[in-house]
């Protein structure tokens, strides 16, 4: 196996099987805000216990492994093609070795080959800079938290929610108590603002690659961040659905224009089994640095 | 906690309120979206598995074989119950079900089946795969594996202080109506 194929089962392996340590800080403060004997401090307990335990046995978090979306920044010249092989062979080699589950089903046949590679399956997001290093991000979301995402397009009369940051606000709120403890919560919020339906989505998604105790640097965003966090606490969703205090772990919210026609907003939940990672690669393509 | 022990009593159902932690010892069938649908139009169990007094678990677990070729369960958490609704009540109707474990609760056909035929919902902790891995002492068995795959197919858990909560009793209650209504009312306060 060639050193890239090694560093990307290293980062499958981990990433399917420790929480980085930045949403750990944050599910750790969940289990101190619970009432002690209450069946939400339960929950957050066996949260824990199942952190400890998964990162103990090399195992993974949870047994969706979920879709398998690489994130990677590369140099000019660099060789994607290469690369989407050594990927895909690779998250083959790790559904193997039980890093993975096998998770991908053919939509019209419902067939599963067990190798988790297919159409769309692992998806490859690239994006050249002028540096030489590269960097691989992982994200492994799973289908719970998957399905509760949502997408509104302003206004949405129902929610008396206009074009503009407050309505912004009600429609995420919104998907927040739609959510309950479906999505496995307690969740955390990656948001887009603007986009078409597709872009939306998916830069929603790539919100969650910042770290969870990051600050918006626009501060109007920021403010809105840090309140549906506070608001969505208030709520009594809770982990799991079962009432508490916990139901947000952190929102992230990215913007990108939008036609004047439209105005959307889209919700991508992630469940607390937030699996993500990172690494920057050295010119052999070993781990140099853990980027979470 | 409180213990329950497969082949479950109806009245030992019965007696389960919503909020109440359980620890299930004995034997669990997994079960999911394509058993679900197979068995809602007209499919029949395979010899082996029955569900009569029984605990069905929605779930999709990651099993390995071990070097003596035993099955090995590494990941095995609930998965979402809701996609089964509109099957649910005639499985716990047709099969005997007396719970079923899952995680997100079920609807209000399913809460009326619970409370029709002596069943209850058990919310087991989404994503605690391996915390829940481990309270499984043997895969003794899987069925349909080469028609569903892996993730979909029957497996034969056997189980030791498996935890579940009580959301949905056999009295018509369900914690997650409570906390929606709860929430949606919290939630006209602050927009």
């Amino acid at each position: 196996m060639n050193l890239l194929s090694e560093s990307l089962l290293e980062l499958i392996r981990r990433t399917s099987a420790e929480i980085p340590e930045d949403v750990h800080r944050a599910t750790l403060a969940g289990l101190e805000r619970e009432q002690k004997g209450t069946i939400a401090a339960s929950a957050m307990q066996i949260i824990e216990q199942n952190i400890a335990l998964a990162k103990n046995k090399s195992q993974p978090i949870c047994q969706d492994t979920g879709s398998i979306l690489f994130y990677v920044d590369c140099p000019i010249g660099f060789d994607e093609l290469a690369f989407e092989t050594a990927a895909q062979e690779t998250v083959t080699l790790a559904t193997r070795k039980g890093y993975l589950r096998q998770n991908s089903v053919d939509s019209i046949t419902g067939k599963n080959d067990g190798t988790n590679v297919g159409p769309g399956s692992p998806s490859l997001h690239f994006h050249q800079h002028r540096q030489p290093t590269v960097e691989v991000r992982l994200m492994l979301k799973g289908g719970g938290c998957e399905n509760v995402g949502a997408q509104y397009s302003l206004p949405n009369e129902k929610l008396k929610a206009n074009r503009d940051l407050d309505g912004c606000r009600k429609t995420i709120l919104d998907a927040v108590v739609s959510a309950q403890g479906k999505g496995c919560g307690p969740g955390i919020l990656g948001v887009c603002i603007g986009g078409d339906r597709a872009t939306g989505y998916e830069f929603s998604k790539r919100q969650l690659l910042r770290r969870l105790d990051d600050r918006n640097p626009n501060p109007e965003l920021d403010r809105l961040e840090q309140d549906i966090v506070e608001t969505a606490n208030k709520l009594g969703i809770g982990p799991m659905g079962f009432g508490g205090k916990t139901t947000l772990l952190g929102t992230k919210i990215g913007v990108l224009n939008r036609l004047p026609a439209s105005y959307f907003v889209s919700i991508s939940y992630m469940c607390w089994a937030y699996r993500r990672h990172g690494v920057a690669l050295g010119p052999d393509f070993s781990i140099q640095q853990w980027l979470y | 906690m409180i213990p329950l022990t497969t082949p479950v009593s109806e009245a030992a159902i019965r007696s389960l309120k919503v909020g109440e932690e359980v620890a299930i010892t004995g034997r669990l069938f997994t079960g999911r979206d394509a058993v679900h649908k197979y068995l809602h139009e007209g499919g029949q169990l395979p010899p082996g598995v029955s569900l009569h007094q029984g605990i069905l678990y929605h779930c999709g677990p990651v099993v390995i074989k071990d070097d003596q070729g035993n099955w090995k369960c590494v990941a095995a958490g609930p998965t979402t119950s809701i996609r089964e609704e509109p099957y649910q009540w005639q499985v716990i109707r047709d099969f005997g079900l007396r719970a079923v474990i899952g995680k997100g609760g079920m609807g209000d056909r399913t809460l009326e089946a619970c409370k029709e035929h002596g069943c209850v919902y058990l919310h087991a902790i989404g994503g605690a795969a391996q915390v829940l891995a481990e309270r499984i002492s043997r895969v003794p068995n899987v069925y349909f594996m080469e028609k569903f795959g892996a993730p979909e197919a029957i497996w034969e858990f056997e189980v030791a202080a498996f935890p579940a909560v009580v959301t949905m009793d056999a009295h018509g209650n369900s914690l997650h109506k409570e906390v929606l209504a709860a929430s949606q009312a919290e939630l006209a306060k602050y927009v």
